[in-house]
């Protein structure tokens, strides 16, 4: 019995759970409550608690801006990889990858590839001169030779642009997820989420938010370990024979072990990669992690440490994946009406959970609901603190205040913006319960990688950029990759019920980033102005900056 | 900005050249060989499912694709790896020698 309320339900459900993808959308889910499970919600009660102990610690901590913004610059690399890595290991990347290989083996691997890839460009090309001239926000680095009222304005609409159509999607999916796995309402795991996130951000700031993070990510790593070496035990660590067992049980035989349907065209995929890739490199909420290590070289190392375990983690879902093939179709216990050619109980993102259960039991099962759980938690307390750093520290100091405002005003303003996203996000999480918000994460990567993507790095890498061309081409990026989404077909079809897509590829990415670069360039050689002549000229000075970090102030409070 | 000495004199040493010629044709040549391994991967997954499908040895169920897959993962820890190695040691030491140069 599936409803369409209950099919939209799971959608949501998938948004979440895959950021940057939509194909879930047909995985339908039924997300019925469940019974209350007891293990999972005092297991996450005893990581809540945990986590306002290290508040508390960081509250104390925390007395100036660079304390709030950038946890004072006092992270030291290995806990800022960790920190990278855990808002890179989702709920999504964990529940969505592994129930991909559940489905169709080999091509899980092909997207645990292409989140993976963006990494080492990241740390080639950004990560250190990110360091070496920003403090707070990568508007800083972006607008560090260019106007401040315009470079920060564009680049705050584009960071709260991605940030709220993220939050959307993880509050609507942590709704989801509690309903099904604690068996408690929807609504109170949203006011949860809620009230936790602007508890650890409006006393903790980035030093609470950041080990939030590196918990969960530890939490996570360990469980998904245990999974893993669980089912290799089962095969005497013979990848071999896991992957004839599971061959021999799954529907599609054979055909798991190569590629499937999921990339049709290499259009699409190049599309896909290039958001994938290049949306990471433009994501706040990401990029205001390389602000809270004390130099260029404890970033360079970060970006290896969370690289490393990024890879690591994905290579541990594709086993559990395999591992679910085998343990979890085979047992009718976890499907609807107890027959195994019938759907998953609780929907097609429930295979890593039942695996759980297969290797560890109703208590391991527990932990790993509840480290869903906490995974949304920390991942949404980064996001409302950088969205709440575009506003306080871009918005209201820079372009509002025009610099005058005094640090411990900034600080408050901050503040009550992260209460402010955290009661917008509550409401827009509770409205948005019944609708389909799969579009809205890959929303997020293709304005990322089509807005601030292009300004940074043409701010860094090229002389001739100019302010009018920046905000030409970001404007562009910004209007062609909305325009480009709500025509493609996850919204003009999936959403709006049309029968077909005006625009033909999900990610528009591969044509919204070039039109932002091309009309940077353009603007930026058709500006003959004086200001864009002094901007270019600076360029020199910001270049010895970038490389040198001689004059880099920091967010070194001590 | 330029009025700043300690940039002026970084500026004119020979060896801030050096840096930025090495550590960009460096990190661009990275960023080069990884595109050309992930994209190399896509295409082949796009023009030949095939060859990525074929058993790895006579009878085997496991395939190419799979080993090529955990490659191209491997591959990005290592090359990242390099890169740090190198950065942290040879360009931080020119690095610090330019800045107490410019002191």
């Amino acid at each position: 019995m599936r409803t369409p309320i209950l099919y939209r339900a799971a959608t949501g459900i998938a948004a979440a759970l895959m950021p940057a993808f939509a194909f879930a959308a047909d995985t339908v889910a039924a997300t019925e409550q469940q019974p209350t499970n007891w293990n999972a919600i005092v297991m996450f009660l005893i990581f809540a608690a945990l986590t306002l102990v290290i508040t508390r610690w960081a509250a104390k901590n925390t007395r100036n801006a660079a304390d709030f913004y950038a946890a004072g610059g006092g992270i030291t690399g290995w806990q800022n990889g960790l920190a990278i890595a855990g808002d890179y290991m989702s709920a999504a990347s964990f529940l969505g990858i592994s129930a991909l290989v559940y489905t169709s083996g080999f091509d899980g691997l092909i997207y645990s590839v292409g989140f993976l890839v963006g990494w080492p460009i990241i740390l080639f090309l950004l990560a250190e001169r990110l360091r070496n001239l920003g403090k707070f926000t990568f508007a800083d680095v972006a607008s560090f030779r260019l106007q401040q009222t315009p470079i920060r304005t564009l680049s705050a609409i584009s960071s709260l642009t991605v940030v709220a159509f993220y939050l959307i999607a993880q509050m609507v999916g942590a709704g989801q997820l509690i309903k099904l796995l604690f068996g408690l309402p929807y609504d109170y795991a949203i006011i949860v989420v809620g009230a936790l996130m602007i508890v650890y951000v409006t006393f903790g700031g980035m030093k609470a938010t950041t080990w939030v993070q590196i918990i969960k990510a530890c939490m996570l790593l360990a469980g998904a370990t245990f999974m893993a070496l669980m089912v290799l035990v089962k095969f005497n660590f013979s990848f071999e024979d896991l992957f004839a067992k599971a061959v021999e049980i799954h529907p599609k035989h054979l055909a798991v072990m190569g590629p499937g349907a999921l990339v049709k065209d290499p259009v699409a995929a190049i599309s896909l990669g290039i958001a994938l890739m290049c949306g990471t490199a433009g994501l706040p909420h990401i990029l205001m992690r390389f602000f809270t290590v004390p130099d260029a070289k404890q970033a360079r190392k970060s970006v290896l440490y969370a690289t490393s375990l990024i890879g690591y983690f994905y290579i541990l879902t594709f086993i559990i994946g395999f591992g679910a093939i085998i343990l979890v179709r085979s047992n009718p216990a976890y499907f609807v009406g107890g027959d195994t050619t019938k759907a998953l109980i609780g929907g097609g993102n429930m295979p890593a959970l039942y695996l759980a259960d297969a290797v560890g039991g109703s208590f391991f099962l527990g932990f790993i609901a509840a480290v869903a759980f906490a995974t949304i938690l920390a991942v949404v307390s980064g996001l409302t603190l950088a969205g709440a750093s575009s506003i306080s520290h871009d918005l209201y100091a820079n372009v509002f205040a025009r610099g005058t405002s005094d640090e411990k005003t900034e600080v408050r303003v901050s503040k009550m913006a992260t209460v402010g996203l955290g009661i917008v996000a509550v409401i827009l999480g509770v409205g948005f319960e019944k609708q389909n918000v799969a579009y809205m994460v890959g929303l997020a990567f293709s304005v990322a990688a089509s807005t601030n993507f292009p300004v940074l790095i043409l701010s860094l890498f090229w002389k001739g950029l100019t302010t009018r061309g920046a905000v030409v081409g970001g404007i562009l990026g910004l209007v062609s990759a909305v325009t480009l989404i709500v025509l493609g077909p996850v919204v003009w079809k999936a959403v709006l019920g049309n029968p077909a897509p005006i625009f033909p590829y999900e990610y528009p990415a591969l044509f919204s980033m070039p039109l932002a670069f091309l009309g940077c360039w353009l603007f930026s050689i058709l500006d003959g102005s004086a200001q864009g002549k002094a901007e270019q000229a600076a360029f020199e000075a910001q270049l010895v900056r970038s490389e040198t970090g001689l004059g880099a102030e920091g967010a070194v409070s001590h | 900005m330029t009025t700043n000495p300690s940039v002026q004199k970084i500026m004119d040493d020979p060896k801030y050249r050096e840096l930025v010629r090495k550590r960009s044709t460096f990190g661009w040549f990275l960023t080069a060989l990884i595109l050309i391994v992930y994209y190399g991967f896509i295409f082949l997954i796009a023009y030949d499912r095939d060859f990525l499908g074929q058993p790895l040895s006579e009878g085997s169920v496991t395939t190419i694709g799979l080993p090529l897959g955990v490659a191209v993962i491997v591959i990005s820890i290592v090359l990242t790896g390099v890169y740090v190695r190198r950065a942290n040691g040879e360009f931080d030491d020119l690095t610090k020698q330019l800045i107490d140069g410019a002191k």
